[in-house]
């Protein structure tokens, strides 16, 4: 467990993926293959299903530094994280060791997963305090962190990928592909994933997504002729990754979660399939004979597994425009027109509901593609997809082959009326913001909530703006004086009982800080009703 | 009622019965300076009064500005005021001040810390009736290391940079924590061992190197970046500068470094990462949690009024536990980097 402890806190002080790649690779050559299983489900984002409440560990840290509850709430506002915040002020009440003893695989198999089974509070109050007791500040934060869930610090997948493929000299495809999808952390795993045999592995294996890069000047800048370019919709809908292998179905969703049971039409349809078919798209609600808005897919979302009644409501097919294995094998190296020609003949034996082929836009210039993006909205997709032809089906978020050329932002003016502290990285910064527009009686009546879209400095400024002109403080949250203007972009707005303004604006962020604009001339709650009737909601 | 003995005026803290201010933030005709950091010590001021040992910074920061001094401990009248100054144990020279009128007595804490410190004097408590304490760190997640430990981490720190062939850039504020560093530093046992040559020293933290030791603290031997032998301008070393100069042209010619914080607000990692997106060490000169109720419960005080930081967490602990607390309003600067 120190030495996790270590490499956590190597791995939180540098911004150098380089260096990350290195600590990580030398960590995990030293650990036992039990801690190298560990170390990689933790730091690929793995869970350990939560062994105890939130509000127990807060309750007994409380108690243990002899505090009130309202200090602690305090103290977690300003830290913004709960496992550090128990971790510092246990420092108040509960010495630690220097170092900790144990293996990580023994603090998390031994320790930590039985808790789950204490049924009995006292005990588990009594087993966490003396796990606390066996560890220093930094053992106490990764130990809680765990026991509430997972421990992020920075490292993305790709980075853990690359750590893997300098320790074992594999390739970073095949070390995905084994890591992608419910990897469990054990040593005849960590033996399978370090393997040097890479002849099989299947089951319900997924592939890793090939993920588009934003198209931001336009496509002039892009080689070739339009004709050298695959055109599509970029359908408003979620990532999915379709297998049918044996006798069964599985659905991928791009963050490499199981989410088979929730659309069992798609199952339907891709058991028409014949085994050792992968198909990818995109899952969309579907009404009449169109994409239904997001929102309808957000009800399907919402539900682990769907009642006959929400299936009739709200059907999703998956719009399937990739293949990428065929009869059992694996194409992705193929040009993309040759898969596209195979996926046609394929998606033929099960089009209908549950899955249908993602059309291909007929485009003769990029003037006419213009064209078809400005009318995208209406088409309810988010802008056209752009495919070289002759592209192979890469890995991860690599530029050059898939581009998403999305519509424009709708945008308005709203002006800044409550600021509160942010979490993590922005802790003790106001970086929450809410935003106001004025209503038909004149008052101003909140529009969005965004976190993102200044810079560091901007927020710097602005905080220091809103610490000068606080009107009143409701716990953490701040009201300022109306005066600082803000253009905010968003995707998609709609009518909305459950807000003052009667109106919800879809995935809105900052845009741009609007010094030169004064309050006078922010938007109106009328003109916005205006723009949900122009784009017929 | 009678009018109290220390008032809240537009330009800061005013004492009513003696004319004077103490650390005020616009020009006055006679200010008491607590000490020599920029957001307590402003220049313009007509006459300056502070510490024996605050004296030579003073001079150094705000020149053309006379300084007179107020030996420690003892009481001067000044108009209806008795006044005199303790050490507050913050950096070199810094101070409490004590005024009392007609038999109360009232004492301003300015920044305060009560961990030992080599480089200067060490905190004294001072009964009162009133006691205006800062409250930098009012949250219980605010305790600090011992100073020891600390300094076993940075020279692991600066050993594990070595093997790899990056000097090691410790950013402190030029006055105070930039020689309090060096003090811990030079004094852990294997601190010859780990640092070997001198320490590389910034010319703003040299500057008050030299008014500290001149003052008769104990520093050890710094060089400047330019008085590296020409043969060893690739050799990892081990550099102290104020905060600002991260990044630029001077922490260039340190060649591959790596570079850490030493601050208070280290102790949280959203901090840490966004201040340095990097190491951070643990060492403040101001009081932590413990560090305050002690000062408080110390200070015997009937009434305490709060200010800079986080006044409102600190007032409710103290009423909660029956002391009588406010927060005072005034012209005190946000935290800063300074800590």
């Amino acid at each position: 467990m120190e030495d996790f402890c270590r490499l956590y806190s190597d791995l939180d002080s540098t911004t150098s993926t380089s260096r990350k790649v290195s600590v990580l690779r030398a960590h995990l050559a030293k650990a036992s293959p039990a801690d190298a299983a560990w170390t990689v489900y933790i730091l690929t984002g793995g869970r350990v299903r939560r062994a105890v409440r939130t509000a127990e560990l807060r309750q007994w840290a409380t108690e243990l530094a002899g505090l009130e509850e309202w200090l602690f709430e305090e103290s977690y506002a300003t830290v913004g994280d709960l496992a550090e915040t128990i971790a510092l002020v246990l420092d108040l009440g509960l010495p630690g060791p220097a170092t900790v003893e144990g293996s990580l695989t023994h603090w998390i198999e031994d320790i930590l997963l039985p808790l789950r089974t204490e049924d009995d509070p006292v005990a588990r109050r009594q087993r966490v305090v003396a796990a606390w007791s066996a560890q220093h500040t930094l053992g106490r934060f990764c130990f809680t962190k765990l026991l509430t869930g997972g421990l992020r610090v920075g490292v993305s997948r790709r980075l853990v990928v690359r750590a893997l493929a300098a320790l074992t000299g594999l390739e970073d495809d095949i070390l995905t592909h084994r890591l992608s999808g419910g990897w469990e952390p054990t040593e005849d795993n960590w033996a399978l994933l370090t393997a040097t045999d890479v002849s099989s592995s299947v089951g319900a294996r997924p592939y890793p997504f090939f993920l588009a890069s934003a198209l931001d000047d336009g496509p002039d800048s892009l080689t070739g002729e339009p004709s050298d370019w695959l055109v599509e919709w970029k359908w408003d809908g979620i990532r999915g990754q379709l297998v049918r292998r044996d006798d069964e179905v599985w659905i991928w969703s791009r963050g490499g979660e199981l989410v088979t049971d929730q659309f069992p039409e798609v199952v339907e349809a891709g058991l028409k399939l014949p085994p050792g078919t992968v198909v990818d798209g995109e899952l969309l609600a579907w009404a009449d004979d169109g994409p239904a808005p997001f929102s309808s897919l957000q009800r399907r979302l919402q539900r682990k597994r769907v009642g006959a009644k929400l299936l009739r409501e709200v059907p999703v097919v998956l719009l399937a425009y990739d293949l990428l294995e065929w009869a059992g094998r694996d194409i992705r190296s193929l040009p993309l027109h040759e898969r596209r020609a195979m996926l046609d003949g394929v998606m033929r034996r099960t089009e209908g509901n549950g899955m249908r082929l993602s059309q291909a836009l007929n485009v003769g210039s990029w003037a006419e593609a213009a064209r078809l993006r400005a009318g995208a909205r209406t088409a309810r997709a988010e802008g056209l997809m752009l495919k070289a032809r002759n592209s192979p089906y890469r890995t991860g978020r690599r530029r050059g082959d898939w581009w998403k050329w999305k519509v424009d932002p709708l945008t308005l003016d709203a002006v800044l009326i409550y600021a509160q502290a942010g979490h993590g990285r922005r802790a003790n910064l106001h970086t929450d913001y809410t935003f106001a527009v004025r209503n038909a009686e004149g008052e101003l009546v909140p529009i969005a909530k965004a976190y993102s879209g200044l810079t560091d400095a901007e927020i710097i400024r602005l905080d220091k703006w809103i610490r000068e002109n606080t009107r009143e403080r409701f716990g953490p949250v701040r009201s300022v004086a109306a005066e600082q203007v803000f253009e905010l972009a968003f995707e998609g707005i709609r009518r909305s009982r459950r807000h003052r303004s009667g109106l919800a604006l879809r995935f809105p962020r900052i845009l741009r800080w609007r010094t030169d604009k004064p309050v006078s001339e922010i938007d109106t709650v009328a003109n916005l009703e205006n723009l949900v009737e122009r784009l017929g909601s | 009622m009678p009018e109290p003995v220390i008032q809240v005026r537009p330009e800061g803290l005013y004492v009513p019965a003696a004319d004077l201010h103490i650390d005020p933030r616009r020009a006055v005709r006679r200010a008491i300076i607590t000490h020599a950091h920029a957001d307590h010590a402003r220049a313009g001021h007509g006459r300056i009064l502070a510490s024996p040992t605050s004296r030579a910074l003073l001079e150094h920061r705000l020149p053309g500005t006379p300084v007179s001094v107020l030996p420690w401990r003892t009481r001067h009248p000044f108009g209806k005021a008795t006044i005199s100054l303790h050490p507050a144990g913050h950096v070199l020279g810094s101070a409490q001040v004590r005024v009392e009128v007609d038999r109360e007595t009232w004492v301003v804490s300015g920044d305060y810390k009560r961990q030992a410190d080599p480089t200067c004097e060490t905190f004294e408590s001072v009964p009162c009736d009133t006691f205006i304490t800062e409250a930098t760190f009012a949250l219980p997640v605010y305790r600090w290391p011992e100073p020891a430990d600390v300094a076993t981490d940075v020279l692991r720190w600066i050993r594990h940079n070595r093997d790899q062939g990056r000097s090691s850039l410790l950013l402190a504020y030029s006055l105070g924590k930039a020689q309090r560093v060096l003090a811990e530093l030079h004094r852990h046992p294997e601190a010859q061992a780990v640092l070997g040559d001198p320490v590389v020293v910034h010319d703003a933290v040299a500057a008050i190197n030299q008014l500290y030791r001149d003052a008769g603290i104990d520093l050890p031997p710094t060089r400047r970046i330019e008085d590296r032998p020409t043969g060893e301008r690739r050799a990892p070393i081990v550099a102290i500068a104020p905060p600002a100069v991260d990044g630029s042209r001077w922490a260039k010619r340190l060649g591959v470094h790596d570079h850490a914080f030493v601050s208070g607000w280290m102790r949280i990692r959203g901090i840490r990462r966004r201040r340095a997106a990097s190491r951070g060490f643990l060492l403040s000169d101001h009081a932590d949690w413990p560090g305050l109720l002690r000062t408080i419960e110390e200070s015997g005080a009937r009434r305490v009024l709060v200010t800079h930081g986080r006044p409102d967490v600190l007032v409710r602990v103290l009423r909660e536990r029956g002391v009588a607390a406010a927060p005072l309003e005034g012209p005190w600067e946000p935290a800063g980097e300074e800590g």
